[in-house]
């Protein structure tokens, strides 16, 4: 009974159609539920809105357009024109990511984001990437990129270790930020949500005054940690394609 | 926390892995070329739009230069034939006025002989009539016959008097 009421029990994972290969646990889970969704409404948003074709968009034609085009600008800007290839890449995991959030945001949905072997599973796919990325292209130079320019002998023994301790450290900013905000956010609203029922007709007014603001900036969190997401991961890109220093 | 559950974490992951993939596939063959066709084809669009606008544009001014060019030319042809107009008919004018000048002068000149003239006959006129009216007026109040030589003598004398 208490674990229903925590504010946490909305991260629980639950198996609705139990599976098993090889050994391997494979459940269709409440999360899993939730992914499915998430690639379904992106794709349906995405090609229904562009069946029309039209000259002048429409207004959901054009939230489509103008997605691709952040998207495409911001690729543009941070990793320039050898960027292109990795477009379709960068466009996936901010429409997902975004969609994920933004799903979370209708009540009793799950929040695949809030879940962070999700989040983390996303930027070690980054991180792997970028750094094969790099290798392939730049060879035994890609190590180069842990050695800052300019600086005297005797600080690279300080400053090399810090390059690839921050380097390492990537993958679990980019995925600890993304987590803790969609935790933070929808645990808070919880709570807040509990208080209201405690505090009953009198007093339960001002904590759902509180979630009716908190969830206008959670709408905001959702698209900002979208964006962080995929800008983070094209100068990560930038990084392994330009090796700047 | 239900999130570091690793009992959870391959149904996460293995989900994850389908889904995403499954949506890089329809981002990359789908839903990206169907985008930015349409957008290809609005800049082309606008791109061509623009370009016939430019020559439409030239076009009318190029219509324009040769209107102004044609309305200056007729507006010096039209000015050469007033001014020509003009001179023709300021010597025609001249000629006319010239021709009626002297035509005036001879009828003037013509006019002043036939006044003379007649005015001399009139005098000589006056002057037989004097006579006679003196010669009879003598001979009335005299009963003198005067010779008409006399009379005219002295009606001659007497009009040099007067005049």
């Amino acid at each position: 009974m208490a674990a229903e009421h925590s504010p946490l029990a909305q991260f629980e994972i639950k198996r609705l159609v139990e599976m098993n290969v090889g050994g391997l646990d494979v459940s269709f889970t409440n999360a899993s539920l939730f992914m499915v969704i998430a690639i379904a409404a992106v794709t349906l948003f995405l090609t229904l809105s562009m069946r029309g074709r039209a000259m002048v968009p429409g207004r959901m034609q054009s939230m489509a357009e103008l997605s691709y085009e952040f998207i495409a600008n911001m690729v543009k800007d941070n990793v320039g024109s050898e960027g292109r290839k990795y477009f379709p890449f960068i466009f996936t995991l901010f429409m997902f990511v975004l969609f994920c959030n933004l799903l979370g945001m209708i009540p009793y949905t799950f929040t695949v984001t809030s879940q962070i072997i999700v989040t983390f599973a996303l930027a070690a796919v980054v991180f792997i990437g970028v750094t094969l990325i790099g290798i392939f292209k730049h060879g035994f130079k890609f190590l180069t990129f842990f050695v800052p320019s300019g600086v005297p002998v005797a600080l690279l023994i300080i400053l090399v270790p810090i390059e690839i301790i921050s380097y390492f450290v990537r993958p679990i900013s980019l995925s600890v930020r993304l987590f803790a905000n969609m935790l933070a956010g929808h645990t808070l609203l919880k709570v807040f949500g509990g208080f209201v029922v405690g505090l009953g007709l009198y007093l339960g007014w001002l904590p759902l005054g509180f979630i009716v603001v908190l969830t206008g900036l959670e709408f905001l969190v959702a698209f900002l940690q979208a964006y962080v997401f995929a800008i983070l991961s094209c100068l990560y890109l930038n990084d392994a394609l330009h090796l700047h220093h | 926390m239900p999130q570091l559950n690793i009992a959870d974490f391959p149904p996460q992951l293995i989900w994850l892995a389908i889904t995403f993939v499954i949506l890089y596939f329809l981002m990359a063959k789908v839903a990206i070329p169907g985008i930015s066709d349409v957008l290809e084809s609005r800049q082309n669009r606008i791109t061509s739009d623009l370009e016939e606008a430019k020559r439409l544009s030239e076009d009318a001014d190029k219509a324009k230069a040769d209107y102004e060019e044609a309305l200056s030319q007729a507006r010096s042809k039209a000015h050469g034939i007033v001014s020509e107009l003009k001179a023709s008919m300021a010597k025609e004018q001249e000629a006319s006025k010239a021709e009626l000048d002297a035509e005036l002068a001879k009828k003037a000149k013509a006019a002043e002989a036939s006044i003379r003239q007649a005015k001399e006959t009139a005098l000589s006129h006056v002057r037989e009539i004097a006579a006679d009216t003196a010669k009879s007026a003598v001979t009335k109040l005299v009963a003198l016959d005067v010779s008409d030589k006399d009379v005219e003598t002295a009606v001659a004398a007497s009009m040099k008097g007067d005049a």
